[in-house]
């Protein structure tokens, strides 16, 4: 079975200091993935080795059985991996339709061609009407991404994340910043667009990794821990002592 | 999943209203001003326009500083007159088409160079441009078999085959090709601001890393579009060679890139009407204001500091903030604000250019004795009261500029807020 | 023999002189993220005020003064004029720099005239400091390279051991961070850039009377300094001295050797006409074509080396 994600000895050091020590885990199609670690345990670097920033220093990274190592994002981008970042990233001065638009040119054949009128393309418009209304943002169709509300730009930066059609997606910290209410519809909204897809997140809130993943992956100092559903992982005591502690404490005393 | 129903795309009034009202403008605006000079700088302002857009795909459009732009223009005017002089020569190839031979000419060096060029972003890309600039601008002076030297490299625009016994000799005829070119050239830029590419580009100014995660690679992005930035800057070099009939290195220098960034940026980067502002600041500064005092650059160099420092969008953008408030109503509070920050910026402005004048007359024309004239009065420029009163105005004119510029921001600031107001009560019908 | 020893310590004391003008670039450019493109204009006013205060005080009185007013005029420019564009991002910063070169260009023309100026070498410093095969090795050069030492040892030791420099290192990558904890950043800014414009004022001191003195040195030599910015490694101090006696020591052979392609041929027998293609480029001769030199190794760097010889990040 070819995996969706797969990390092979993963290694990277900058410089003298190693940040990723040897990971090792193999994503099936279609599972969701939460992240979970301490700061600084590496994982957005493990995101950026994975959506092609850095290069790893050894191991391998493989998309759907492809090897991504050394190639450059946009080529990542277009063996069907799309990621979003925890600083949003967003297009500010074009509108929320635009800013959709954009991410559903590529995928749709249309290469650098000045030839062809954006407004003639029916599909590509059609499709982002589409995921204008999939995140909620069509009352804002011709709002500059600028002057949208942080959680609208979340939810717009979602849109462009998924506009391509890729099917391993991964999310960088997708809530941070947000309200307990933001955060709750946020993930229900991550939930309906991602249907299918494999869906790697990094995330510090407990209750959202618990009730949005199928595993869970704990790093803690560049290494796996635990890749595991979330009872198993609770449960596990090197986890408990390197990490959850307090955490698990307070969602049992919430009732999770 | 395509719609089988007829989509009904209704028919732009607003936009065609504008482009024939630029065509109109561009057909009488010869018949409105008809001296020479008129003429002669009606058509150096079609070329100014030309140039200007096509600086500004890499400035507005692509985020793209370029400090060389002058070497595409410049390439493509020196392979218009070498083409022009073969057509002297006895080449089949009208007059009228020899601009678009320089159009070429500069897209061939830009897919020369330009690989190179946009490996980079932001600074750098600043700085190699400047670098590839003074590398093209030295070489000219190496090869004087291309670039004639000292004397640059003339030609005669009256040449080959006259349809409908247009010579081009006289320049109201070269004004009409100009405007044709002008027309289609800006036809064609607007459009391409319309198609996937512009709009990468757009995209790539805003957030390159972002881009390339939808797919793109922001250096093809960028290279096609500096390729197409050159071809429309190689057609105003061709129209500038047989506009003056002489091409010098002069015009691939960076000085004169320089000049084509000043006046798009004063013009206005983030409209797409605004370098057709600055093409027409240039050449008025070039021609008017070069001849109405000799510190014109001190000028030109101190409005574009405070353009930056307080209308990074230049004119353009001014223009249009007026245009919301004035769409929303409120323009009619604001014109006595406007005319007393008009009159007391005029009277800085007239305390502050005496003493310039004074300094520049005493530097240059000191031979002609301590005094000069300046609007109507006399000053001398060795004189304590000229000095005394001229700071005494401008010291006052700056006090009143304050107080009144202080009322004119609550004011404005008032507006605006009035304006977010109601802009929020629209969109949450 | 002589000529390769003579010219090549010509080549380095030219390449310390680029390097006390980049230096100054870079470390602005490191700091605060800002490329100066008046920087080489504030090489000409520290030579111009030289010269002016030579005439009053005396070249060692100006070489302490002039600096210090250029710092001033920097840290001016940087407190009232820059200030107020950095919020509007690094390309407003680039061009608000682009006017402040056109008008310190005006100015200078205003105040000292369109033509050159007699700024000279003081008697003290003029005359030769060793004979080498026949040829003079003046001693105002090695004045120059001892100056540029001196400055080099100085900025590291600042940046390196001084909890100033240690500040405006952490000031470049976290300005909130460090204005949180006390620190005045906008002041280190004002700092940085007005004593990056000093160093460039100092080498306009010292530069000033070895070269000519006049309204477009700046012009000619900004090109330069940016190219050995660029192939250095946009922020690396070390790049940019590398960079810089690379190019003088490049520039200053070059010039001097008047073989061609055409001349080399010959000497193996092969004699170029007139109507041999591409003629105009067989002639060219190492003298003529030493102007673009660095532009040239600009290019080759950009294509086989993007980072720069020494280049830490991506600018």
């Amino acid at each position: 079975m070819t995996f969706a994600l797969e990390l092979k000895d993963l290694r990277k050091s900058f410089g003298k200091t190693a940040i990723i020590r040897g990971i090792n885990l193999a994503v099936p199609q279609g599972e969701r993935v939460g992240i979970i670690g301490p700061n600084g345990a590496g994982k957005s670097t493990l995101f950026n080795l994975i959506s092609g920033r850095f290069e790893p220093t050894s191991g391998d990274v493989l998309l759907n059985g492809q090897r991504l190592n050394g190639k450059k994002p946009f080529e990542i981008n277009r063996m069907g991996l799309s990621r979003s970042f925890q600083i949003t990233n967003i297009f500010p001065k074009l509108s929320v339709f635009e800013n959709l638009r954009c991410g559903v040119l590529w995928s749709l054949g249309y290469r650098y061609t000045f030839l062809k009128f954006l407004a003639d393309l029916d599909d590509a418009n059609e499709r982002a009407d589409e995921l204008m209304k999939m995140v909620k943002l069509d009352k804002k169709r011709d709002v500059l991404a600028v002057n949208l509300t942080y959680a609208e730009q979340r939810a717009l930066e979602i849109g462009i994340t998924i506009a391509g059609g890729a099917n391993v997606i991964l999310l960088d910290e997708p809530t941070a910043g947000m309200s307990k209410s933001e955060t709750s519809r946020f993930i229900k909204l991550i939930k309906e667009v991602t249907v299918g897809k494999t869906l790697l997140t990094v995330e510090h809130d407990m209750g959202v990794v618990f009730g949005l993943a199928d595993k869970i992956a704990v790093v803690v100092y560049g290494e796996l821990l635990a890749y595991d559903t979330p009872e198993a992982v609770r449960a596990n005591a090197l986890v408990q002592e390197a990490y959850l502690g307090s955490s698990v404490a307070d969602l049992q005393a919430q009732g999770h | 999943m395509s719609s089988q129903v007829y989509q009904f795309k209704p028919f732009n009034v607003g936009r065609v209203v504008v482009w024939t009202l630029f065509a109109l403008v561009l057909l009488t605006a010869p018949l409105l001003f008809t001296s020479s000079l008129s003429q002669t700088m009606l058509s150096q302002m079609g070329i100014a326009i030309i140039v200007c857009l096509s600086y500004n795909i890499l400035l507005g459009q692509g985020g793209m500083l370029s400090f060389g732009h002058a070497v595409y223009s410049g390439m493509g005017s020196f392979l218009a007159i070498h083409t022009l002089n073969q057509v002297s020569g006895g080449w089949p190839l009208p007059v009228s088409l020899v601009p678009i031979a320089g159009g070429l000419a500069s897209m061939a060096v830009a897919i020369l160079l330009g690989w190179v060029t946009t490996k980079k972003a932001a600074t750098p890309f600043a700085m190699i441009t400047l670098g590839i600039g003074e590398l093209v601008w030295a070489m000219s002076l190496m090869f004087p078999e291309f670039f004639g030297g000292e004397g640059g490299v003339s030609g005669n625009r009256v040449a080959g085959a006259k349809t409908f016994g247009i010579t081009y000799g006289p320049q109201i005829e070269l004004y009409y090709l100009i405007a044709v070119y002008t027309f289609v050239c800006t036809g064609l830029m607007f459009a391409f601001t319309r198609t996937p590419l512009g709009r990468m580009l757009n995209a790539v100014r805003d957030n390159p890393e972002r881009v390339e995660f939808v797919g793109y690679d922001t250096q093809k992005v960028r290279y096609i579009a500096f390729i197409i930035a050159a071809f429309f800057s190689g057609i105003s070099g061709g129209l500038a060679a047989l506009n003056f009939e002489i091409v010098t290195s002069e015009v691939v220098s960076g000085y004169r890139s320089g000049a084509y960034l000043l006046f798009t940026f004063l013009g206005g980067a983030t409209f797409f009407f605004g370098p057709i502002l600055g093409g027409i600041l240039m050449v008025l500064a070039f021609v008017l204001l070069s001849e109405f005092t000799k510190a014109w650059l001190l000028y030109l160099g101190l409005v574009f500091l405070f353009m930056v420092m307080y209308a990074p969008g230049g004119v353009a953008s001014l223009l249009m903030m007026n245009l919301r408030v004035a769409k929303f109503g409120h323009l009619r509070k604001l014109w006595v604000s406007y005319l007393a920050l008009g009159l007391t910026a005029l009277v800085v402005l007239m305390g502050a250019a005496a003493m310039i004048e004074m300094l520049y007359h005493l530097q240059l024309n000191a031979a002609l004795g301590p005094e000069l004239s300046f609007l109507g009065a006399t000053l001398n420029s060795k004189g304590l009261n000229s000095w005394f009163g001229s700071a005494f105005v401008m010291l006052t004119g700056l006090g009143l500029f304050e107080v009144c510029r202080r009322q004119f921001a609550r004011e404005w600031g008032q507006i605006q807020e009035s304006i977010e107001k109601e802009i929020k009560r629209m969109e949450s019908l | 023999m002589e000529f390769y020893t003579i010219s090549l310590l010509n080549g380095i004391s030219y390449g310390m002189l680029l390097f006390m003008l980049s230096s100054g670039l870079t470390l602005i450019f490191s700091m605060m993220g800002v490329l100066n493109f008046a920087h080489a204009s504030f090489y000409m006013l520290g030579a111009y005020f030289a010269y002016t205060v030579t005439s009053l005080l005396g070249f060692w009185a100006a070489l302490l003064v002039a600096p210090v007013l250029v710092g001033l005029v920097g840290a001016g420019f940087e407190k009232y004029f820059l200030r107020r564009v950095h919020k509007f991002g690094h390309v407003p910063e680039l061009l608000i720099t682009f006017g402040l070169s056109y008008i310190i260009l005006e100015l200078v023309q205003l105040v000292w005239g369109r033509s050159s100026v007699d700024y000279r070498v003081p008697v003290a410093l003029d005359g030769p400091l060793f004979t080498l095969f026949g040829t003079q090795f003046p001693i105002y050069r090695g004045f120059m390279m001892g100056v540029a030492l001196l400055m080099l040892i100085a900025i590291w030791l600042l940046l390196t051991r001084t909890r100033i420099g240690l500040v405006i290192q952490a000031a470049l990558t976290h300005p909130e961070m460090v204005e949180a904890l006390g620190h005045n950043v906008p002041r280190v800014f004002m700092l940085v850039f007005g004593g990056g414009c000093a160093l460039a004022g100092l080498a306009g001191v010292i530069g000033g009377n070895a070269y000519v003195t006049e309204p477009s040195m700046a012009f000619s030599v900004g090109g330069v300094i940016f190219v050995v910015a660029v192939v250095g490694g946009m922020g690396s101090l070390a790049g940019a001295f590398l960079a810089s006696l690379l190019i003088g020591v490049l520039q200053t052979f070059a010039v001097a050797i008047d073989a061609s392609l055409m001349s080399a041929l010959q000497t193996v027998g092969v004699t170029l006409t007139p109507e041999t293609f591409g003629y105009a480029l067989w002639k060219l001769k190492l003298s003529q074509v030493a102007p673009i030199l660095p532009y040239l190794f600009l290019v080759l760097i950009l294509i086989f080396r993007p980072k720069g010889l020494l280049g830490t990040r991506e600018g």
